[in-house]
């Protein structure tokens, strides 16, 4: 009972000592339930980022692990014990086999012209009738190495490698045997991370140059203005591929630096405006009348109340600066070619869907549409709770 | 009025040199020297020398910048690096099939929001309302490059209802066959994004005195909706519209590029491809141009429909 009654006074104290904005605003958040179920998601996505991040999960996901297209199969995966599975191995192999007849059939005429067809038959029988019970990789060239080395010369320097590989995947396979699954994790990475990182870049810049502008104003805001103007009369689409025109490399520095430094006008703009608003109010002109630094008006009194605006258009640039690094991916202006992000799988998958292979387009499509859908969700949740007079209004 | 466009006009000036100046750096300076492009894999000094001198680079920055305003004013950059076509003749010839699909994609997708909005409206706050604008965020987290790559496979190779590509020299046969498709893919991906917007613009108005006053009069809500706050409404909605119209011209690039359609979007793709600067300098700038004059068209077209907006 005493115990209770504590618990009720510290609540009354904290509420007479008046809850900070931001609590408040989490308070209000709280109550908005899209938003809870947004931020699980976000979270969800951002573990897995994480974790890709650091090479726990997805490091291997360059490597061929499954057959060419191997058909997803996420029911098989759940439940391990499952017949289709073995079944589809063992059609594989016959599959396989009937391949290796086929091919030996198909060198006997050559025999005429090729005087090392003989040889090579030798070693395909070998291979076939010693190792058919797994398939086997073999580097093309090690045949050859093989076959100039008879006469006693180095075959022990020649590694052959052989490996079981899948015959479906959780989600599939790419068309070179990677597993969907990874790359669609991996690609996660690179694509949240890019457009994050480019959001926060593009943010910092604009309410660097936001803040210089709105509170000195005159000859300083004058040139910036002018450089916003300059910047926003080429529609934002084409002034990022002129950028990727000129810059010859890709990767994902390149991304991040096209997107944010381009991506600073909107940020600039609300920025300008919030601190035009506050260069009048008291607490400015009575920390100017004790004479503290411009810096730290600017950066230690002002920035903090003006912080709301920028982090709802960090998550709102983000968003945008996604989808725009999944379209110049695509394209080949994006990430290089030895990384993955959604852009680049959604290329690799316009090529395999034509051969009925939908399961990557699926996998990338479906990864994005989630997190820019719960990133987004969660972002309108947020401005809702940072500004209650924008939620009285609509 | 006069005096505010010229004012207008004039402030065109420090802003279009600004652009110029931008890309000049960028095509210029970082993007390392040109002629190297130019001069391909095999090349001499002499040789560099040359296409140094043959482009003008070789002279000072100031010169180099006065050639580009000149070749801004008389349209005339030259040849294209890649194919030798003239830079004109390019965006002459590329204009067209982009106005071809842009242009009944913009009409029909603002009437489409616009009517989509009232309905919206009229539910507003409702879970219906919820529902839709959950919907719309959903819709436009799509990848827009997914949408193009499902319907072009579902509809134009699987079911065979449109031209899996393509393009011809009649406008009709262009229209009817080749720009349907990509006109309603754009409807797709664009009605997400407008919907949202308009029904923003449709509820700033729904709680106004004046509408509480024409349903004080007996008015049926649907008259209220579609007379009364549609043509308040229309204000923000023809600003946006007037600021899309640059748009026209490259908004459809990837469109452009999946259904092979000779535009300019898909122009600007390849010249990025094949890093065919004065193409993607020429475009760059006229767009620029065509962007800044969109603007005061929406601004003066803003006092038009609402005569309470002073110019300052």
């Amino acid at each position: 009972m005493a115990k209770k009654l504590h618990s009720f006074e510290a609540e009354t104290v904290s509420e007479r000592g008046g809850r900070g904005f931001w609590s408040l605003a989490w308070l209000r958040f709280r109550d908005d339930r899209v938003g809870v179920g947004s931020l699980a998601f976000v979270a969800v996505f951002f573990v897995i980022v994480f974790l890709s991040a650091l090479g726990v999960v997805a490091s291997h996901w360059n490597e061929e692990v499954g057959i060419h297209d191997a058909p997803p199969d996420l029911w098989g995966w759940l439940t391990p014990a499952a017949p289709p599975e073995a079944m589809g191995n063992a059609a594989q192999r016959a599959a396989q086999t009937m391949e290796n007849t086929q091919h030996r059939e198909a060198l006997r005429p050559s025999t005429v012209i090729d005087p090392l067809a003989e040889t090579l038959m030798q070693l395909q029988r070998e291979r076939t009738d010693g190792a058919l019970s797994e398939s086997r990789v073999v580097d093309p060239l090690a045949e050859t190495l093989r076959i100039l080395g008879a006469d006693g010369a180095t075959p022990s320097a020649v590694k052959e490698k052989s490996a079981e590989k899948r015959t479906s995947l959780p989600l599939g396979g790419d068309r070179w045997g990677r597993d969907v699954l990874t790359k669609t994790i991996k690609g996660s990475q690179i694509s949240i991370a890019v457009g994050l990182s480019a959001a926060l870049l593009a943010t910092l810049l604009g309410t660097l140059l936001g803040a210089l502008a709105g509170y000195y104003g005159g000859r300083t805001d004058d040139v910036l203005n002018w450089a916003y103007s300059v910047f926003n009369a080429i529609p934002y689409l084409l002034l990022i591929l002129a950028v990727a025109a000129v810059l010859q490399q890709r990767g994902v520095m390149t991304v991040i630096l096209i997107l944010g430094l381009t991506g600073w006008t909107g940020v600039f703009r609300l920025i300008r405006a919030e601190y035009i608003k506050h260069r009048g109010r008291e607490y400015v002109q009575a920390a100017h009348a004790f004479g503290v630094p411009d810096r730290r008006i600017l950066f230690y009194h002002i920035l903090p109340n003006v912080s709301h605006v920028a982090l709802v258009k960090v998550s709102l640039l983000a968003v945008g600066f996604i989808k725009a690094e999944v379209i110049l991916s695509f394209l080949g202006f994006g990430v290089a070619v030895d990384e993955v992000s959604w852009g680049s799988m959604l290329n690799d998958a316009y090529q395999e869907l034509i051969l009925g292979r939908w399961w990557e387009l699926a996998a990338a499509g479906g990864a994005m549409a989630l997190f820019v859908t719960a990133f987004s969700l969660l972002t309108d949740a947020m401005r809702d709770a940072l500004d209650p007079k924008i939620r009285e209004a609509s | 009025m006069t005096a505010y466009i010229i004012r207008r006009l004039l402030q065109m000036i420090p802003t279009l040199l600004g652009v110029v100046l931008l890309l000049f750096v960028l095509f210029n300076w970082v993007g390392g020297d040109p002629a190297y492009i130019l001069a391909g894999k095999v090349f001499s000094e002499a040789q560099i020398a040359n296409i140094r001198h043959q482009l003008g680079i070789d002279q000072p920055a100031y010169v180099q910048i006065g050639i580009f305003l000149k070749q801004i004013v008389t349209v005339d950059f030259g040849a294209s690096w890649s194919t030798n076509e003239p830079v004109s003749e390019i965006l002459k010839t590329r204009l067209g099939p982009s106005l071809t699909v842009m242009v009944p994609l913009l009409i029909l997708g603002t009437l489409l929001a616009i009517a989509l909005s009232l309905v919206v409206a009229r539910y507003r706050r409702s879970l219906t309302d919820r529902m839709v604008m959950v919907a719309c965020t959903a819709g436009m987290s799509i990848s827009i490059l997914v949408y193009i790559i499902v319907f072009q496979y579902v509809f134009a190779y699987r079911l065979g209802w449109f031209p899996i590509q393509g393009w011809s020299d009649s406008l009709w046969t262009n229209l009817t066959t080749f720009a349907a498709l990509p006109i309603l893919i754009g409807l797709c991906v664009g009605l997400a994004p407008d919907l949202r917007l308009f029904r923003s613009f449709m509820l700033d108005e729904v709680e106004q005195d004046y509408v509480r006053t024409a349903r004080a009069k007996g008015l049926t809500e649907k008259r209220v909706l579609w007379v009364h706050v549609l043509r308040n409404a229309s204000i923000p909605v023809v600003t946006y519209v007037m600021a899309a119209l640059p748009g026209l011209l490259v908004g459809a690039f990837l469109i452009e590029r999946f259904f092979s359609i000779p535009g300019i979007g898909r122009e600007v793709l390849l010249a990025v491809e094949r890093s065919d600067f004065p193409v993607i300098k020429a475009i760059t700038v006229y767009v620029a141009i065509a962007t800044m004059f969109a603007n005061l068209a929406a601004d003066l077209l803003y006092k038009a429909v609402d005569p309470r907006v002073e110019f300052k």
